[in-house]
């Protein structure tokens, strides 16, 4: 059953050194702003993270490498923070850099309960060192474990009482596959409405998938790049 | 020779466009593609991060944290676009549903490998989505500049830096030439105007045969 909470600090009791937390986002839109500040504010280290890229220096993870919070960092890029490229040069922490798509359908695979996928991307590259290779209809495909984590952390625009949650345009991204990959998921949100006002056929991640719910404290949402056309 | 200005070899790349095409387009030189889609063909742009119908850059009012593409720019959505979650972003490109993606490059050889996101020691950022492009794709145009700025050749036999994918290029084109990749050869099929086949020899590693219809290239 979904349980609301009164502050990110407070939603993040549990999580202690060590734990695997999944970060919703692409760059820094969608991010879970709230509670990676709580998070950053915690005394926990040796996180291993799942994220699609390490955001920037300033925002969204860059405070957590900076006091090095993590020791194992699972992500498809890590341009954008020099933090995290300077401490990766200097072996600071784990990266295991991974194929989008790929982070994307092994969160999906560990959600649906199933234990490897095989996929194409990669094949013939670095990520496919140490892998099982097998041939379907000619073609090569790598095996793919399922990755889920202790923890997901999600930014969603509405929840209702129910735990119901529904995302914003490009803001939805990793989010609700990450929310259905943890043991505990943990949605921060713009907006708590009633139960029933939001429509039925268009939920994104029903409430199955959330355990516990924060009204954001404050939504800066940063912009990576302002690119207009005026 | 004459290096072509990377907007010719746009306006070259976006003849290869068909009506009702799905694409896909990287950061840099193939950003400029949209600039010359031909006047009433329907083509949707996607971005990986989960939008069909791709949209021109916002003005200043339009700007919305919430609304980025996938190199986390500010963007719109065109009428019609569509807003997807990134599993399905990415179903759809492993799936074959994709008729194009338009990526630089910083190596391509002459077995059609592309290296375009490491440079070991120097410079990590990471592939992206750049892996499951190629992989999935139906059609993968590589679009860059065929010497870097020490004037090496960036077409070699075989790529140095650490590759994004086997044999997944279909065309490249440069700044001098347009090559086209099959049954594990690479063929020499346009030269840039101004530019002499002796000359793209003398700027290539890479092993590869003279088309029979070889022309020049278009981009008027």
């Amino acid at each position: 059953m979904v349980k609301f909470y009164n502050s990110s600090e407070e939603a993040i009791f549990d999580i202690e050194d060590g734990a695997t937390i999944l970060v919703g986002g692409f760059g820094l839109t969608g991010i879970p702003e709230n509670t990676l500040k709580a998070v950053n504010k915690k005394e926990i280290k040796d996180l291993t993270i799942v994220s699609n890229t390490a955001h920037t220096d300033k925002h969204g993870l860059g405070p957590i490498f900076e006091k090095k919070q993590i020791k194992k960092f699972m992500a498809s890029y890590i341009g954008e923070n020099p933090i995290a490229e300077k401490q990766f040069f200097n072996n600071e922490f784990e990266l295991e850099l991974i194929p989008q798509g790929t982070i994307a359908e092994r969160l999906r695979a560990k959600s649906a309960g199933i234990p490897a996928i095989y996929l194409a991307a990669g094949v013939g590259t670095e990520v496919s060192e140490g892998k099982e290779i097998r041939i379907f209809n000619g073609r090569e495909y790598l095996l793919e474990t399922a990755l889920g984590g202790d923890f997901a952390l999600i930014k969603a625009w509405k929840a209702d009482k129910e735990g119901n949650v529904v995302f914003r345009k490009t803001a939805r991204n990793f989010n609700p596959v990450m929310a259905s990959a943890a043991k505990i998921t943990i949605v921060e949100v713009e907006e708590i409405v009633e139960s029933g006002e939001l429509d039925p056929d268009f939920i994104h991640t029903p409430s199955i998938y959330v355990d516990r719910i924060i009204y954001g404290e404050t939504f800066e949402k940063p912009i990576e790049f302002l690119t207009t056309r005026d | 020779m004459r290096k072509l200005k990377k907007e010719e070899v746009a306006r070259r790349v976006a003849k290869e466009l068909e009506e009702g095409y799905y694409i896909n387009l990287g950061i840099g030189m193939p950003s400029l593609i949209p600039n010359y889609i031909p006047s009433g063909m329907k083509v949707t742009l996607l971005s990986e991060n989960g939008i069909i119908g791709l949209g021109p850059y916002p003005t200043k009012e339009e700007v919305d944290a919430d609304l980025t593409n996938a190199s986390k720019q500010t963007a719109t959505l065109n009428k019609g676009g569509v807003i997807t979650d990134t599993v399905e972003a990415f179903a759809m490109i492993r799936g074959g549903h994709v008729d194009l993606t338009v990526l630089g490059g910083m190596q391509v050889d002459q077995y059609g490998n592309l290296a375009n996101w490491k440079i070991p020691g120097k410079k990590v950022k990471g592939m992206g989505g750049a892996m499951d492009l190629v992989a999935g794709a139906k059609r993968v145009i590589v679009m860059m500049q065929h010497v870097n700025r020490a004037n090496e050749t960036k077409i070699l036999k075989e790529c140095t830096l650490p590759i994004t994918g086997k044999g997944v290029v279909s065309e490249l084109y440069t700044d001098i030439a347009h090559f086209k990749f099959k049954d594990g050869k690479m063929y020499l099929v346009e030269y840039a105007p101004e530019t002499t086949i002796d000359e793209i020899k003398a700027n290539t590693d890479a092993e590869f045969i003279i088309a029979d219809d070889i022309c020049e290239m278009n981009i008027s």
